[in-house]
């Protein structure tokens, strides 16, 4: 008997489970002047006290949607334009903004506060359809405990990485499928040009840089500085990561050290900035113009660092102790008009793997 | 007498056929909603233009020699990938259906784990057999990372579970005595077993081969993990060409090319089967098995564990053993802290959401997919009813990405504007959960005598009645094995649930690919134990689903 009203029950909760998602369609946009929606990416994060002012102040519900990695995300935001998910899009960076501006994505609002971005981050001035919102560094990362043991002084350059002194010791990501793999190939792409980068990675090559598809792979598993990599034993001292990866190396800790255990080429970076926008089409507009100017607020901005791991972009807005002390900002990253990289990116990325992978 | 036992046999023919078009409702209507449209939606996205078609696109594309090299090694690799997890799996599928050794519903539970695992997770650990400092490199300083026999392995490893429980099903519920008449009959032991028990196990392998196949075919994380970036199947370019490149005409090609190729090999699946299938003696398994006898048997039994030990556990030792890499358990005790970071809610609460998830998943699997095996029983049923048979495999060969594009797309107006909701998600991992509900018990449903049917028929039972007092109680225990299989599945999918919206209750797999993400080694640590915890509870959920079918024997 028991075993028949088992099948019994998992079937009625089947069917029942069927009929629901069907009559619960209208659940999105009910409230939908007092619920504000979100769209981003999966390393969206904010402190909750934080959003709870922003709810509070402003009378709106905060409905966040993740919707994938950052690439996903923008790319299903532009599929989705014409009926978007949601009213705010969080997450579009220089590297792909040229794609979601030509679609159409955004529309225009200022803004509160857009006036008090460092002017380096600025972008689309005349139209203002995006804001931008935090700001980071790709650079090479070092693992400290490999050079001191080596007696050898860690590269700081494009063209270091180069010198047979760091041969076989870099791991990168691919640039088609990574955005630190994309970062990195974009930064030397900004040093030597249209006619030298590919001339550069050729010599990186022969100098055995190793690819691996992701950041976690290249991170977690090949580059000795990490936790993850002590642990498998790997074997390569330098990596592309982030600017913001040594402090969260220290934070992180176990027990917290005193020093971070990696360190930043600066000579390496190419700076990444994230915006956000206003989607066309949004179902509720004003409430997406409240949260774009939270999003500038300096309560934000001095949250989002532990949060994501990025700089604040906002003029004033203190960054954490703990970025400055174990990771220095670099003082002159490599930076690209993102028109230059929305006319090249496919082709540079196409050439790029025929030339490194093959 | 006879006239009128054919005509009341007649009629419950007919009544049965109405009611099994009946039955097939559900299932069609589920996956025209959640599959074809979407899939469908996004196709046509990407071949059309301005009203137009650009057919011409499919040539271009094919034409490309990268794309036809793609093609070549996704097939390939597959064939090469399938052949070696039946070599290993099929002893170790005869060991649990027949041998009786203490540990094995333990054991029968641990080697389904590696199913469940987010490839993400299940990389890490894979490479502390063949990658550097691996247990290869240490016996004999053999590195297979970023070679295609790491990308072999991993299938097997993936994959093992499948032939066993499938294989393993349906042997330990064969008679032996058949096989043992055959003998006293004077047939060698070869013989007896090629020609008695091989064909009643014919369907159940071709199943499992199917879906072995069908899952290095369209392998995905395995591929771009542990083969790096030079090797790329037409899953993973299909993703590439989705997520990152933003080329939705290239990506629809390559699914429509991977589309056919899948309709093929489930097309001669179908044929293959067909000729198969018999109505066999089912008992029960727990009679079934005996403890090994002669030295024969004792090898094969050491043979299969020791594989199991170094392929299978070993891997998810590491897992484990690196969580615990810290004193005091402080990799699970960080799980529990809400810092505010990463997520919004401490790691922990993602065991929650999974399992939450899992539990509607296999209820609509174990719904949708159950009905539609109960209308896909008779095996002399028409054309109509084949065609709907591969159907249901079809998700299992289409990518993820694509599905969950296509979700995005299709569902998005009332009544169905089911984007951002979390039912999303279960569906999603249903899709997939269904055709191994319909695989599992479709050869058991089929191998109940016919006449036991039209026995209990021709003495005035509704079709309904039939099917609950005839077919329930034999398939009860494919019914367990498939809601195990779909449940664990639904536990550990990542694909579909990273390429839907969703709000932010993370997922086990989705929780430990967002510590990976991040530097740090509280993150990292955190990551190993949540994995562990993910096999702890895949373990546990997969015993208490065996404990509930060894309570209920008596009924069979």
């Amino acid at each position: 008997m028991h075993t028949r009203t088992f099948v019994a029950a998992a079937v009625g909760l089947g069917l029942v489970t069927l009929s629901a998602c069907g009559s619960s369609d209208d659940d999105g946009s009910a409230a939908e002047s007092k619920t504000v929606t979100l769209v981003s990416h999966d390393s969206w994060a904010v402190s909750k006290n934080v959003l709870a002012d922003f709810e509070k102040s402003s009378g709106y519900q905060v409905k966040v949607l993740k919707d994938g990695d950052a690439g996903q995300a923008v790319n299903k935001a532009i599929l989705t334009k014409d009926n978007p998910q949601g009213d705010v899009f969080f997450g579009v960076d220089n590297t792909l903004l040229s794609r979601a501006l030509d679609n159409g994505l955004f529309q225009s609002y200022e803004a509160k506060g857009a006036d008090q971005v460092l002017p380096a981050y600025r972008a689309d001035q005349k139209k203002h359809r995006v804001t931008p919102v935090d700001t980071g560094d790709i650079c090479v990362n070092y693992d400290k405990a490999y050079f001191s043991a080596h007696k050898l002084t860690p590269p700081a350059s494009f063209d270091d990485l180069l010198k047979p002194a760091y041969k076989n010791l870099l791991v990168t990501e691919n640039a088609a499928t990574s955005s630190p793999g994309l970062g990195f190939l974009l930064g030397t792409a900004a040093e030597y040009g249209d006619d030298g980068w590919a001339d550069y990675w050729k010599k990186l090559k022969a100098n055995g840089v190793k690819v691996v598809d992701g950041w976690e792979q290249a991170y977690n598993e090949e580059f000795s500085g990490s936790a993850g990599g002590k642990k498998a034993g790997a074997d390569r001292p330098l990596v592309v990561s982030y600017a913001s990866s040594p402090p969260a190396e220290v934070i992180y800790g176990d027990p917290k050290p005193a020093t971070a255990p990696t360190g930043v080429s600066t000579g390496t970076c190419f700076r990444q900035v994230e915006y956000a926008g206003l989607l066309s089409n949004a179902a509720n507009p004003e409430g997406g113009k409240a949260l774009l100017d939270f999003l500038l607020t300096k309560e934000f901005q001095q949250d989002m660092p532990l949060n994501m791991f990025v700089y604040p972009v906002r003029e004033g807005a203190a960054v954490p102790a703990e970025f400055t002390k174990y990771g220095p900002q670099a003082e002159d990253p490599e930076t690209l008009d993102p028109a230059k990289i929305a006319d090249n990116r496919d082709d540079w990325v196409k050439s790029w793997t025929s030339l490194v992978l093959k | 007498m006879d006239l009128a036992r054919t005509e009341v046999t007649g009629r419950a023919a007919r009544a049965g056929n109405a009611a099994r078009l009946g039955l097939m409702a559900v299932p069609v209507a589920f996956f025209a909603v959640f599959f074809a449209y979407p899939v469908a939606a996004i196709v046509a996205r990407g071949l059309g233009s301005d009203g137009g078609w650009r057919f011409g696109r499919l040539w271009d594309v094919a034409a490309q020699s990268d794309i036809r090299h793609v093609l070549w090694f996704t097939t390939w690799q597959a064939l090469a990938s399938t052949a070696l997890t039946l070599l290993v799996a099929l002893p170790a599928a005869y060991v649990f259906a027949r041998l009786e050794f203490p540990g094995k519903q333990v054991l029968r539970a641990v080697v389904t784990v590696p199913f469940v695992l987010p490839t993400v997770v299940v990389g890490t650990a894979f490479l502390a057999l063949v990658g550097r400092g691996g247990l290869l490199d240490d016996l004999w300083g053999v590195r297979l990372d970023t070679t295609v026999w790491a990308i072999l392995l991993a299938h097997v490893f993936f994959n093992y579970a499948v032939v066993v429980r499938t294989v393993g099903g349906l042997w330990s519920q064969l008679d032996p005595r058949q096989e043992e008449a055959a003998r006293m009959l004077g047939a060698s032991r070869l013989t007896a077993w090629r020609t008695v028990t091989l064909p009643a196990l014919g369907p159940a392998v071709a199943a499992a081969t199917l879906m072995v196949f069908l899952f290095t075919f369209t392998s995905f994380g395995v591929v771009q993990i542990l083969g790096g970036p030079t090797f790329s199947t037409l899953e993973v370019e299909i993703y590439r060409q989705t997520s990152e490149i933003f080329d939705l005409s290239t990506a629809a090609v390559l699914t429509i090319v991977q589309f056919l190729a899948v309709g093929a090999i489930l097309a001669v699946h179908a044929r293959t089967v067909r000729r198969r299938e018999s109505a066999l003696r089912l008992v029960d398994a727990s009679v079934t098995a005996r403890r090994p006898r002669g030295a024969g048997q004792w090898a094969l039994l050491a043979g299969v564990l020791g594989t199991i030990a170094v392929l299978l556990v070993l891997p998810l030792a590491v897992l484990a053993q690196r969580s615990l890499d810290a004193p005091g358990f402080a990799y699970y005790r960080a799980l529990t802290s809400d810092d505010g970071n990463v997520f919004l809610v401490p790691p922990i609460d993602a065991i929650g959401n999974s399992l939450e998830y899992a539990v509607t998943a296999t209820a609509i699997a174990v719904a949708v997919g159950g009905l539609a095996a109960a209308s896909l029983t008779r095996r002399d049923a028409g054309r109509l009813v084949r065609g709907f048979d591969a159907l249901l495999m079809l998700p299992l060969g289409v990518s993820a990405v694509t599905v969950g594009f296509g979700f995005l797309i299709a569902l998005d107006e009332p009544p169905l504007d089911l984007r951002g909701t979390w039912i999303l998600v279960p569906l999603a991992q249903a899709l997939v959960g269904i055709p191994f509900v319909v695989r599992t018990m479709l050869p058991v449903l089929r191998a109940v005598d016919q006449r036991l049917r039209e026995a209990a028929a021709v003495l005035g039972a509704s079709p309904w009645r039939v099917w609950r007092e005839v077919d329930l109680p034999m398939v009860w225990r494919a019914l367990l094995v498939a809601a195990g299989f779909a449940f664990a599945v639904s536990l550990g999918e990542f694909g579909a649930t990273v390429f839907i919206a969703r709000p932010d209750n993370p997922t086990l797999p989705v929780a430990v690919a967002r510590l990976l993400g991040r530097a740090g080694e509280l993150n990292y640590g955190q990551a190993m134990a949540l994995s562990t915890i993910l096999m702890v509870v895949c373990v546990v959920a997969l015993l208490v689903l065996e404990r509930l079918r060894t309570d209920r024997t008596g009924e069979l």
